[in-house]
């Protein structure tokens, strides 16, 4: 061949050929066995298996929320790194800047819209999540480790918010950024009252690890802003990662192992299948454990297109929530930060006003004992309930569906009468002005109520004898005591953190 | 007696792997000390309020610049900071009541004391001192006992 017509009849080829070698596979599939290899030669799609299981793709045992958390990260990711390109983390300019993506940017305010709606709806999906987890115990064994994962996942979730939304430096940035300092400064609270600070402040170290300097300014904002758009997106991506490895790794979502499978369909007929003699062979060279894949393939089904079909419409619902929030509703933006006066009230956004409230018994115990004794105890939850029944099934069964709803009830009640009671009469305090505030931190409505609540828990265990139940008993009373705090933060709280029924009777100032 | 013996090349390759670990220790410990500088930025927290005369006996200054009040009374002079104890937001005076603050709702008495709230201790009084040049001089920094009035 004369190498002219070679050379045109390889540039008349080439767009073929890049697509063949794109495609590890060399063409799209075609056949079931094409497209599980295909899955599996490709990097994006080689994260998940072949076959999912049916239960896994049922709506009502996932709500699809794993996927929205995704989604709503790669938006979060993507119109940040936009938002990225006008805004300046200065104190003097961060918040002219915030003006420009709103007035200036040509879809700035677009952008920055879909950019909070987003995080709002991965701050809701992210505890929703983690009830579902919870309640069809899907933390047991092997699950254990990526409960941990999840939890740190639920901290940056938080983390990554809070760093967001004092970057503007409005009057809402600049005093989250000082009561969050002094949450962090809390535990002098406690040295200051056993008169340990001069040898041991670790509130000053806190405080000045987050700031930079003794009093909010530049440093701080800069600190925040690295965090915000380095440290915590690198590390979340990095933990949802893993996350999804042990998802895959320790079998899949979970499913009621104990069911009847249902039957195998191929082109909707019924066919035979028998469990695998011989599988994996690689896998079976490789030492250690290897991935639990249960009885597979009975009630599974290849994840493409089934599974992929799933994930789209979970993409395409968090995009056209998020886009239609972003358009109809802008971003929150207050007064530009006024270092002599807050807002009255100044209150946090909604997912942090139930520790709003316990912050306003005590620093301390609000913001950084009882925080951290929750999460402790969740962490703890699977390394103590070790028992394998009721996997994969909502609150284990119809005995875990009525505690739930019992301590639902008492968790509401309990924490409405406390919060009734001390609107009432008032607090040590009120009643002894010149009590010591070591008492203050030991005795608060925040501990009475996580005493109230361990203590219900401990009686279920009593009654019932099992620790999933106790579990269920004391994940359910602290989720009611966070929707009844968070109500109380939003709604009934006014100017100089009072009692008011709606923010209409606040008084005019 | 030759027990279990310990090879030359073991030796050497714990010896390099240890020298390994603890270099990358100290120089880690090291990175860590990267958050906190040798000095703390901030801004200057000494303020100047010009001619004591100008505050007349019985008045009160909010001095917004520095986050405190300024009192003259019979006694004489004193500052009281209106940062809250609690968690740093600013309090408000009134006259009669004392201060109260916007964020957690705690209150102190007119010479600072909690009263109720969450706030752990009392607002701290300021150091006031006469400058060279005459003028009334709070430092934000520096606390005096309760009741320590300043006499020009």
């Amino acid at each position: 061949m004369p190498p002219t017509k070679e050379f045109l009849e390889n540039l008349k080829k080439t767009p073929e050929r890049l697509r063949e070698s794109a495609l590890r596979v060399g063409k799209l599939p075609e056949t079931d066995r094409e497209r599980s290899q295909s899955t599996f030669h490709n990097l994006f799609l080689h994260v998940q298996s072949v076959r999912t299981h049916r239960n896994s793709l049922r709506f009502a045992y996932t709500f699809g929320l794993g996927l929205i958390l995704t989604a709503s990260f790669v938006v979060l990711t993507i119109t940040g790194i936009l938002v990225m390109v006008y805004y300046k983390p200065s104190t003097d300019l961060a918040y002219q800047s915030v003006k420009d993506i709103h007035f200036v940017v040509p879809a700035g305010r677009f952008i920055r819209n879909i950019h909070r709606w987003a995080a709002h709806v991965m701050v809701v999906a992210v505890f929703l999540h983690m009830a579902r987890v919870f309640y069809t115990g899907s933390y047991k064994k092997p699950r254990e480790f990526n409960w941990l994962v999840g939890l740190a996942l639920l901290v940056l979730t938080l983390a990554l918010s809070f760093t967001g939304y004092l970057l503007p430096w409005d009057q809402l940035a600049f005093w989250a950024v000082t009561i969050g300092a002094n949450i962090a400064s809390s535990p002098r609270e406690v040295t200051e009252a056993l008169g340990i600070t001069r040898w041991f402040d670790i509130g000053a170290f806190q405080k000045q690890l987050l700031l930079g300097a003794n009093h909010v300014g530049q440093e701080a904002l800069i600190r925040f802003y690295v965090l915000h758009v380095a440290v915590l997106p690198l590390l979340t991506a990095i933990l949802m990662g893993v996350h999804f490895w042990r998802v895959r790794k320790d079998g899949g979502l979970s499913r009621d192992v104990t069911a009847e499978p249902p039957p195998a369909l191929i082109r909707g007929r019924e066919v035979q299948v028998f469990p695998p003699t011989k599988t994996y062979g690689l896998m079976a060279v490789v030492r250690g454990r290897t991935p639990v894949v249960g009885r597979a393939p009975e009630g599974s089904v290849p994840s493409w297109p089934h599974l992929l079909w799933a994930e789209l419409a979970v993409f395409a619902f968090t995009i056209a929530l998020t886009l239609a929030l972003g358009y109809w509703f802008d971003a929150p933006l207050k007064e530009m930060a006024n270092p002599a006066i807050p807002e009255n009230p100044a209150k946090a956004p909604w997912y942090f006003l139930g520790l709003q409230e316990l912050v306003s018994y005590s620093a301390f115990m609000g913001g950084v004992a009882i925080p951290m004794i929750v999460l402790i105890g969740l962490g703890l939850i699977p390394y103590l309930d070790r028992d394998p029944r009721g996997v994969g099934k909502w609150f284990g069964g119809p005995e875990g569906r009525r505690i739930f709803w019992v301590s639902l009830v008492v968790g509401l009640i309990s924490v409405v009468a406390l919060l009734a009671f001390t609107v009432q009469f008032g607090w040590l305090r009120n009643w002894f002005p010149s009590i010591a505030q070591l008492a203050i931190i030991a005795l608060n409505p925040g501990t009475v109520i996580v005493a109230i609540y361990v203590a219900w828990s401990l009686w279920t265990l009593h009654r019932t004898g099992s620790i999933r139940m106790s579990a269920i008993a004391l994940f359910t009373c602290f989720l009611a005591g966070f929707i009844v705090l968070t109500a109380m933060g939003s709604v009934f709280r006014g100017p100089n953190w009072q009692f008011y029924w709606w923010p209409s009777q606040w008084p005019v100032h | 007696m030759h027990e279990q013996e310990t090879k030359r090349r073991d030796v050497l390759g714990l010896a390099a792997l240890w020298s390994f670990v603890s270099a990358i220790g100290v120089a880690l410990a090291g990175v860590a000390r990267l958050p906190k500088p040798a000095v703390l930025p901030g801004p200057l927290r000494v303020f100047k309020l010009g001619d004591p005369a100008q505050f007349a006996v019985g008045s009160v200054a909010r001095i917004d610049e520095g986050n405190f009040f300024l009192f003259r009374g019979e006694r004489g002079f004193h500052a009281i900071s209106s940062v809250c104890t609690h968690l740093g937001c600013i309090v408000a005076h009134t006259e009669d009541e004392g201060f109260s603050c916007p964020c957690h709702g705690s209150r102190f008495t007119a010479d600072g004391a909690v009263i109720a709230g969450p706030a752990p201790s009392a607002l701290p009084w300021l150091e006031l001192a006469l400058a060279p040049d005459g003028q009334l001089q709070v430092n934000a920094e520096s606390h005096v006992p309760k009741g320590a009035y300043f006499q020009v």
